[in-house]
């Protein structure tokens, strides 16, 4: 508990100390949110909200790729192997779970209050969406980071990511999109229960083969 | 002829299966009519296909924990296999998808989560040609044939039931068992069923032999 506590303060720290990074991603869903709205502006009072829900998704899937595409790689080898000499690699998987979901439920967090800013927000039911963008967050964020640890041991890194975590993640990503989009038609919050259990049952098995997993791919 | 009888076994049980799958009597059933026999080709594919990605992640484990190659050798062999059978397993289905549906490739959940899983295993063949170095590239890929199989099973028999599918047996509908298989139809359907399986664990055994026997030079 204590090793978990330290390690994502170093994942904080470290981000603080890079803040160009964190500035970029914000500044990477803030400007793809301005190219969507002035790719659609001719039509943004006709945008229907199915439209409006999947190009937010698209947009928090990417960010989610690219922001947690450097979790493994913006550390240098060596240090890597200091920390493997420290901690044990549950630990790390772990934390770098953790950190990643608190960083994307941020980021999709700021980029849904400026794309609702910016499109128009047709929400029924906005604490619902909310919760949607939490459950999201958590789970990219521990699919993702397997990924990226897996991406991060072979040559071409970026191409890599791309293709071994899309397919990953789509069965995560339309649970949730079907869970906003009750949220978006206000439905009933009893209807949408089925899904947030598939989608924490989802998370569950992500986090718990990380668990298991990641120690074999450390090791390498 | 004591290990290979199973060799035999496949062929008798395919010969038979096709046989009497294209001649056999079935069941006169709405819309189906004649595509019905599909069935024999079709579901027994996936069955097979599915049992291919099961072998594949467990010789994965088996890998993490003894560390020797062979094993490897068997889960790419096997994940190989999965993919051809797959593959025909898109082609029966989309040519049966064009006959009762009336499109090549409808929009629906299952065939979807297929085309994702296809994807998500022609991954795993990248990702082991971009390491270099065995031992790691072995590593890698056996944790991400396991993590990949762990998505595949919701993917393909889990989430495909909770939406409205075309599918029998998915999204409320019932599934194909229930009504429209009789129990003429399941004499053929089971041993065609085993007798893929036979085979691609055939293809599988005689590539496994022949990579082992290139790596030795």
């Amino acid at each position: 508990m204590q090793e978990l506590r330290t390690l994502i303060g170093k994942e904080i720290t470290l981000e603080w100390r890079q803040r160009y990074a964190l500035n970029g991603m914000l500044l990477y869903i803030v400007s793809t949110v301005f190219v969507c709205y002035l790719s659609f502006r001719l039509k943004s009072n006709q945008l229907n909200p199915l439209t409006w829900n999947t190009l937010f998704w698209i947009i928090v899937l990417f960010t989610a790729v690219s922001a947690i595409s450097k979790s493994f790689t913006q550390e240098r080898a060596g240090r890597l192997l200091y920390y493997y000499t420290l901690a044990s690699p549950r630990g790390i998987i772990l934390s770098k779970i953790l950190y990643n979901s608190g960083l994307m439920i941020v980021l999709s967090l700021a980029g849904f209050g400026f794309y609702a800013f910016v499109m128009g927000n047709p929400v029924g039911d906005i604490p619902m969406y909310l919760l949607t963008i939490v459950l999201a967050g958590i789970g990219f964020a521990s699919t993702l980071t397997m990924v990226a640890g897996i991406a991060s041991k072979a040559e071409n890194n970026a191409a890599l990511m791309s293709i071994l975590s899309f397919p990953a993640i789509i069965p995560m990503l339309l649970m949730v999109m079907k869970l906003a989009k009750n949220a978006l038609d206000g439905l009933d919050r009893s209807v949408s229960g089925e899904e947030i259990v598939v989608l924490l049952a989802l998370d569950a098995i992500v986090v718990s083969l990380s668990l298991i997993l990641f120690p074999y791919l450390w090791r390498s | 002829m004591k290990n290979n009888w199973w060799k035999v076994l496949a062929v008798v049980l395919l010969t038979y299966g096709f046989y009497f799958g294209l001649m056999g009597e079935v069941p006169r059933r709405n819309i189906l009519n004649e595509s019905i026999r599909n069935v024999y080709f079709h579901v027994s594919l996936w069955f097979a296909t599915t049992l291919f990605l099961l072998t594949s992640a467990i010789y994965s484990i088996r890998y993490l924990r003894s560390n020797n190659l062979t094993d490897d050798i068997k889960a790419v062999e096997f994940t190989n296999v999965a993919l051809l059978f797959g593959a025909l397993g898109c082609a029966t289905g989309s040519l049966w998808a064009r006959v009762t549906w009336g499109d090549w490739w409808p929009n629906d959940p299952k065939l979807n989560s297929v085309a994702i899983s296809m994807l998500m295993y022609f991954a795993y063949t990248v990702l082991r040609s971009s390491l270099e170095d065995e031992q790691k590239k072995a590593r890698i890929s056996a944790v991400y044939n396991i993590f990949a199989f762990a998505v595949f099973i919701p993917l393909i028999y889990i989430l495909p039931r909770m939406t409205d599918s075309l599918h029998p047996g998915n999204g409320g509908n019932p599934a194909f068992g229930e009504y429209d298989m009789d129990n003429q139809m399941r004499r053929v359907f089971y041993p065609i069923i085993i007798g893929w399986m036979l085979l691609g664990t055939w293809i599988a055994t005689l590539r496994i032999r022949v990579r082992a026997l290139t790596s030795n030079d």
